[in-house]
């Protein structure tokens, strides 16, 4: 989602990399840079000012250190400050030490509120605890019918009756005694903050069920009213965090720093998809990270971990090392792959992708054409690529309905991959040491460690075929 | 685990860069529209993908790259709909609300960047008040500046010195730059089957648009029929049945999870057996990022334009509170489905859903209809004049 504002920040970076020193008035023009950046991104203008404010204080009053270059001496401070802005730490739920724990979700209309219900009751079930969905928006038309269809699919029960919120969320309490429930979710109507009668029943709702957590619901699309929404709702209802929805668009998803500095409160959740099991933790580093086009690596490596059985691991490991990946390895390491979401999703959380790749829509079934080439190749050529000579390559071509040229854009492409490959043995050393005399140009990025663990760098720009693969985290 | 990373990273590359060569080479066929031989690849791609900008493809270009577009179909089994306990209404009629009047609780809010304005000399300071609050009501950073260079060179022109024109020169330049000729009618023709069609991301509010559009069109004496075509969301054809209930107008629904296309077939030959005069198509929201769910409504268009009655209106429903992706999320339904209108939902509250100026500049699509409450009756037209006071006015 903040795949555009990485590649705004990108293009200023790129500028300050090849300088040696930062004077004010480079600040002042990247700074400039970055508010038009953080505006398009539709971060509020007044956190924007905020954020400039602060972050040009820090960088023209910074320490000059030796290792570090001015450009990268920047780039860690905007990523601090990011850092700081989205939450700086990872929140938690509060829970109640007399059970049942309330939870009470508010927000905008079409925030996602019924959904994120469901998806929370489903994450939380998940961790062992015993939820209770409670379908308090008798506004809109069947809202209460959705969210009982959902609580079915999650598996959790349901409670709502036909009478008003209040009554709805004070019955559900009892209901969680009587059921043995230690969390009770409750559902809400979507309502205009200015609307001061269904502001009032929040309040009143509130007031009665007395939630440990009142979590507002904000649309990862919003605009520049995020800021008065969150502001609003926090007055009334006193927030204690955030959750941040449809986060799987290419929304540049300024609302996020925006909600999160008017509010002072995490943002704990962000839905990721239309499935009720996508929904996680949000964390405030890897968002930075990824703001500053560095990739997601976290979120990728929980997903590997996942995905990966522990052989299937090790295998990857000696293949790497070995250096010698043929393509029988590479239609294997394809289908692990795609167990782990669709190719556009790994593409976005790596780092230092060229913006091309990582703005590309790739199509999943596309890689289905990849995969027939190489399904209609023997075993033997699929070792030993280079005996494929023109007739065969008709073969694999008819084989697998593409076109010769399509087989050979394949094979060109592979072993140049295996060239890089075999020139970087030893990964994982390299990476405990720095990238220490690399990219002569001067283009390399050879940034800092950055906080979070994201180690920055990522795959050096195209057009510098040969550079080597850069360092991942050890982790 | 950092080995895993690499392979994973490589094998995304290979398969990246081969993806993006296919579709570049696409791309040159389709466009020098030689048929039959591809243009010759070029000699050696490089290892990683080649640094050229990669075309957001078109329909038939995605039509030609895939030729049997598999849609996705939501995995869940329908549970049997249970109708809901809001009891059925009579048809209400409802005096329309003027934007102004809905706008009038949360002027106050508007007073506050222009009200800083006023009284003073024009300087930057002004200038910089000017952007902000253009910015504020997500007008964008080059609308914006698009505005304020042409308020500029006017106010020079023009040798205004009272920030009170200036204000004035910015709603001229906003009514202009809205003004794009187009007809913001909703197209509906006697004596033949009419079929509006409704488009969005999630939770921009598609169904209570329809609901009200319904509303309105049955007490206008047509003959509506709903069909609830967003089969993945759950209750979504509840929550499109109590309107149906609530306005007299005639529901088709499948079962949840259902083929979308089936449902739309189906109401489609319903109207049609029935003499219906407008049939209203519900979809699923979904984000335009989704190239499979796109490819699904596209397919969806398909089918209403195979079927007797004519696809009179494709809107777009985009929420006030959208921001810049509001522009991004048009382009992109536009190109799969051809959208004919903007219907913008939820201006009555302090959103002011400057993003659709940049829509109706860039895309050419204006804006039809605009959602100003949870009422029937309220949904009304939209006007240019009425949008670009609302954006500046203040108590006066």
């Amino acid at each position: 989602m903040f795949d555009a504002l990485s590649d705004r920040l990108d293009g200023i970076f790129s500028k300050l990399r090849n300088r040696g020193r930062l004077t004010e008035r480079d600040v002042n023009e990247i700074s400039r840079e970055i508010r038009l950046a953080l505006l398009e991104a539709d971060v509020n203008v007044r956190v924007v000012r905020a954020f400039i404010d602060r972050v040009k204080e820090r960088a023209i009053g910074a320490q000059v250190s030796e290792a570090l270059d001015p450009g990268q001496q920047f780039i860690k401070i905007v990523h601090e400050e990011l850092v700081t802005t989205l939450g700086g730490t990872t929140g938690k739920l509060e829970m109640s030490p007399k059970p049942p724990t309330v939870l009470m979700l508010a927000g905008l209309q079409g925030s996602g509120k019924t959904t994120a219900a469901a998806k929370l009751a489903r994450l939380l079930k998940s961790q062992g605890l015993q939820p209770l969905l409670v379908g308090a928006d008798l506004q809109r038309p069947a809202a209460v019918e959705q969210l009982r269809v959902l609580a079915g699919r999650v598996d959790v029960p349901f409670y709502s009756e036909a009478t008003d919120p209040v009554s709805v969320a004070r019955g559900a309490i009892e209901e969680a005694a009587r059921l043995g429930r230690n969390f009770v979710i409750v559902d809400t109507a979507g309502r205009l903050q200015i609307d001061t009668e269904l502001m009032d029943e929040l309040r009143a709702i509130s007031a009665a069920v007395k939630p440990q957590n009142t979590l507002l619901v904000v649309d990862a699309m919003t605009g520049q009213e995020a800021v008065n929404v969150a502001a609003t709702f926090n007055e009334a209802v006193g927030l204690d965090g955030v959750i941040l929805t449809k986060i799987d668009g290419d929304a540049r998803g300024g609302a996020a720093l925006s909600v999160k500095e008017v509010v002072g409160k995490p943002i704990l959740f962000a839905g990721t998809g239309e499935k009720l099991d996508e929904f996680e933790p949000f964390h405030p580093d890897r968002m930075a990270s990824r703001i500053l086009g560095m990739g997601d690596v976290l979120t990728l490596i929980e997903k590997v971990e996942a995905t990966f059985e522990e052989d299937e691991k090790r295998k990857a490991e000696e293949l790497l090392q070995s250096g010698r990946l043929t393509l029988e390895d590479f239609l294997e390491q394809m289908q692990q792959i795609k167990r782990m979401g669709p190719l556009q999703n790994v593409l976005g959380m790596l780092p230092g992708m060229p913006k091309e790749i990582r703005n590309a829509d790739v199509d999943d079934r596309e890689i289905a054409r990849i995969e027939a080439i190489i399904r209609s190749m023997t075993p033997d050529e699929r070792r030993k690529p280079e005996i494929i000579n023109g007739q065969r390559r008709m073969r694999i071509a008819k084989g697998s309905g593409t076109s010769t040229s399509e087989v050979n854009r394949l094979l060109t492409q592979f072993k140049q991959v295996q060239t890089m490959m075999k020139g970087m043995p030893g990964v994982s050393r390299k990476v405990a040491k720095g990238k220490k005399g690399k990219g002569k140009k001067g283009k390399a990025p050879k940034m800092p460690r950055l906080p979070g663990g994201a180690l920055p760098g990522g795959f050096p720009g195209t057009g510098r075929p040969g550079g080597g693969l850069p360092g991942f985290p050890t982790s | 685990m950092a080995v895993l990373i690499v392979i994973v990273a490589v094998v995304v590359l290979v398969s990246a860069g081969a993806i993006v060569a296919v579709r570049a080479r696409g791309r040159a066929r389709h466009r020098e529209g030689v048929p039959g031989e591809p243009p010759r690849a070029p000699t050696a791609p490089p290892a990683r993908p080649p640094e050229t900008t990669i075309p957001t493809p078109s329909v038939e270009e995605l039509e030609e790259l895939l030729r049997e577009p598999a849609v996705e179909e939501p995995a869940e089994v329908g549970v049997p709909a249970a109708p809901d306990v809001v009891a059925p209404a009579e048809p209400e009629i409802v005096e329309r609300p003027r934007l102004r009047d809905r706008l009038g609780r949360t002027r106050s809010a508007f007073s506050g960047a222009f009200g800083r304005i006023r009284g003073r000399k024009i300087d930057d300071d002004t200038w910089d008040e000017l952007e902000e609050s253009l910015i504020s009501a997500d007008v964008g950073m080059a609308t914006t500046t698009r505005l304020l260079d042409a308020v500029r060179s006017r106010a020079k022109e023009e040798s205004v010195t009272e920030p009170e024109q200036l204000i004035a020169l910015v709603r001229d330049e906003v009514v202009a730059l809205l003004d794009i000729g187009a007809d913001r009618s909703l197209q509906l023709t006697a004596g033949e089957p009419n079929v509006w069609m409704f488009v969005g991301v999630n939770g921009v509010g598609k169904t209570t648009t329809i609901g009200k559009l319904a509303s309105q069109c049955v007490s206008e004496g047509n003959r509506v029929v709903l069909a609830a075509g967003d089969t993945f969301r759950a209750a979504a054809a509840d929550q499109l049945q109590l309107w149906a209930e609530r306005t007299g107008g005639e529901l088709v629904r499948g079962q949840e999870g259902a083929d979308p296309s089936s449902v739309v077939f189906d109401a489609m030959s319903a109207a049609a057996g029935r003499g219906a005069d407008l049939v209203l198509v519900d979809t699923a929201g979904r984000l335009h990022t989704k190239r499979n769910l796109m490819d699904e409504l596209a397919k969806l268009r398909r089918i209403v334009d195979r079927t007797p009655g004519a696809l009179k209106e494709v809107l777009l429903v985009i929420d006030a509170s959208t921001g810049q992706n509001g522009l991004v999320q048009a382009k992109q339904f536009a190109d799969a489905v051809d959208v004919t209108g903007i219907a913008l939902t939820k201006l009555d509250g302090t959103a002011k859903g400057g993003i659709v100026l940049a829509i109706q500049s860039e895309l050419g699509i204006p804006v039809k209809v605009v959602g100003v409450g949870e009422g029937v009756g309220d949904l009304i037209e939209f006007d240019p004049g009425e949008f670009a006071s609302a954006l500046f006015s203040d108590e006066n």
